[in-house]
């Protein structure tokens, strides 16, 4: 098992996404360092559309997550409802 | 009816394959000449995906919101003197650093990407480089902007198109990216596409930029992360083409394999230059260099080499070397800065007692052993009126061009030297690693402009040291370089913050 990582600038617009990631992601580990969040989980991310509407309370494209995104480890798997990220071991 | 939006596959189906053309009367091959010398076999273009799936629309629509930001905070920034805020002004040397070394990179992968892009024939890879060339020269555009605001009150960022192409330690990130462009297209995505970007510049633009926002650096975060919103996509183009390379022909394993040695090798000579910047010249510190290289290249690097490994591809060569270098070579690189302070284009010093003591804490089983004795003896000389700069200039090594300023890592009192053949003529490298790179290309490389060597051999002006650094290189001696103590920009700080 590897860990899969995602940072995100720390702003309001990735607050909600940290929010969504963490209620869809169990056991995921969330590291605030300077300026950014690190967001890492073993194996396997994902980030679903709906869930980060919710707590924006507005519509949100999956590629607006490009705005924010600062890096990324991990396969990734995109389409219009989720963003997943995932190593294939 | 009203017509149906299109999902995101779709849109980048429709782009990448139905706006595609055939060849119907003009040979595919001279259209694509580059494609197949490398010994790289691609039987069929088609099974090419992108996983961002991103089509031009897109594109435009997020590069353009990502500026505005930018744009926005680079306004506030200048107009409410934010060079001012910084925690210290030791920091702007690191910028200087940054501007004259890393963004002519950027310019450089802009024009690599370009020539990759027109060379494939594959049209998704072709689009996935268009768009990344695009963003490369957004991002050498936005970062001479970020520094134009601290041009105007700091010495040494004046010249650093014209220093790059001439300096002694610019010749490092220069030849690396030269390296890569002049080779075929396949070896330029595995050379900057992969190794460059997937692990290393991550080490740069992550915990170093973490680093500008600690020290009060609000232009060059936002450049930073801003470059760096476009690096997930690179990062994806570079695993993928690997992928691609990979699942397209069992042939293509033994080049794909010898190029990510090659160019994890040179990748990680070439951050030696980072690594300093985090362990001495960043005053507020975010993490050190060795902690960082733990989570970026062991821990994030490890993990993508696990999934690789289905495909047969192996850890670099020569990591077993790379994990205990992580101790040394930001301390081994400083002091080599330190010592030839009158030649560079940026100031150095010793660093204060906290900082010794946070390297010690950071690096138990090396800084008190090996280098913290060398900065006690800086500081008893300095006390003494007697700051050293050395007289010579430093051998060079034929591949990577660091002075040869590393040691054996088994034995860091033994500096490392490897020599060869060729021809009749002797060259010189810092290691193994970088001695097999010439092995292996060795006409490449004896061409290599080693920029001591120009000096000797009277392509650089002089003969007086000091001829050659204020008007070849364009360094304004005593003001851009020497040591931090007593320079105009520390003068013009104590002014501005109204201490004596």
């Amino acid at each position: 098992m590897s860990k899969v990582y995602i940072a995100l600038q720390d702003n309001d617009e990735s607050r909600y996404i940290v929010e969504a990631i963490e209620e869809v992601n169990e056991d995921c580990t969330i590291i605030h360092m300077p300026a950014m969040v690190r967001i890492e989980r073993e194996n396997k991310l994902v980030i679903a559309r709906e869930v980060v509407e919710e707590k924006m309370g507005r519509d949100w494209d999956i590629q607006e997550l490009h705005l924010n995104l600062i890096t990324i480890g991990g396969n990734v798997d995109e389409d219009d409802d989720l963003f997943i990220l995932e190593w294939k071991v | 009816m009203a017509a149906k939006k299109l999902n995101i596959k779709d849109k980048y189906r429709l782009l990448t394959r139905d706006l595609d053309w055939d060849f119907s009367y003009e040979d595919r091959k001279k259209a694509f000449p580059y494609e197949e010398f490398e010994g790289i076999k691609i039987t069929d273009w088609d099974k090419w995906e992108d996983p961002f799936r991103l089509t031009m629309d897109s594109y435009w629509k997020y590069q353009a919101e990502k500026e505005k930001k930018l744009y926005a905070i680079f306004d506030a920034f200048s107009q409410n003197d934010g060079h001012l805020n910084v925690s210290d002004p030791r920091y702007v040397n690191a910028l200087k650093l940054f501007l004259t070394g890393v963004s002519p990179l950027e310019y450089q992968a802009y024009q690599g990407f370009a020539q990759v892009g027109r060379q494939f024939s594959g049209v998704g890879a072709r689009v996935a480089c268009q768009m990344q060339s695009l963003d490369e020269l957004r991002h050498v555009q936005t970062q001479v902007h970020a520094m134009s605001h601290y041009n105007k009150f700091f010495d040494g960022l004046q010249e650093f198109s014209h220093q790059h192409d001439r300096v002694w330690y610019l010749s490092v990130p220069r030849s690396f990216f030269t390296d890569a462009r002049s080779a075929g297209p396949f070896e330029f995505m595995v050379a900057i596409g992969f190794s460059f970007e997937y692990v290393l510049t991550n080490l740069l633009f992550v915990p170093f930029m973490s680093g500008a926002a600690h020290n009060g650096d609000m232009a060059t975060v936002t450049f930073g992360f801003s470059a760096q919103s476009d690096e997930a996509r690179h990062m994806t183009l570079g695993l993928e083409v690997i992928k691609f390379m990979l699942e397209q022909h069992e042939d293509n394993l033994p080049i794909v394999q010898k190029w990510i040695d090659k160019w994890f090798w040179r990748g990680t000579r070439l951050l030696t230059i980072v690594s300093m910047m985090m362990d001495y010249m960043l005053p507020n510190k975010v993490m050190s260099w060795k902690e960082a290289w733990e989570v970026y290249f062991e821990e994030a690097g490890g993990a993508l080499f696990k999934d690789l490994a289905r495909y047969g591809i192996t850890m670099p060569k020569y990591s077993e070397v790379i994990e205990k270098e992580k101790e040394h070579i930001s301390h081994q690189a400083w002091w080599t800065f330190y010592t030839h302070g009158h030649a560079t284009g940026f100031h150095t010093w010793i660093p204060s007692d906290e900082e010794l003591d946070w390297l010690s804490e950071k690096y138990p089983d090396t800084f008190d052993k090996y280098y913290r004795p060398l900065w006690e003896l800086a500081k008893e000389k300095e006390a003494k009126g007697e700051r050293f700069y050395t007289t010579g200039l430093p051998q060079l090594c034929q591949t990577c061009q660091i002075p040869m300023l590393f040691t054996e890592m088994d034995n860091p009192n033994q500096n490392s030297m490897r020599d060869t053949l060729y021809k009749g003529e002797r060259y010189h490298f810092c290691s193994d690693g970088c001695c097999d790179i010439f092995e292996e290309e060795p006409e490449k490389y004896v061409q290599a402009w080693l920029p001591v060597h120009q000096i000797f051999q009277g392509n650089c002006g002089g003969p007086d040291m000091g001829d050659i650094l204020s008007e070849f290189y364009k360094i304004n001696v005593g003001a851009d370089n020497m040591d931090m103590k007593g320079s105009p920009d520390e003068e013009r700080w104590n002014k501005w913050k109204g201490k004596a």
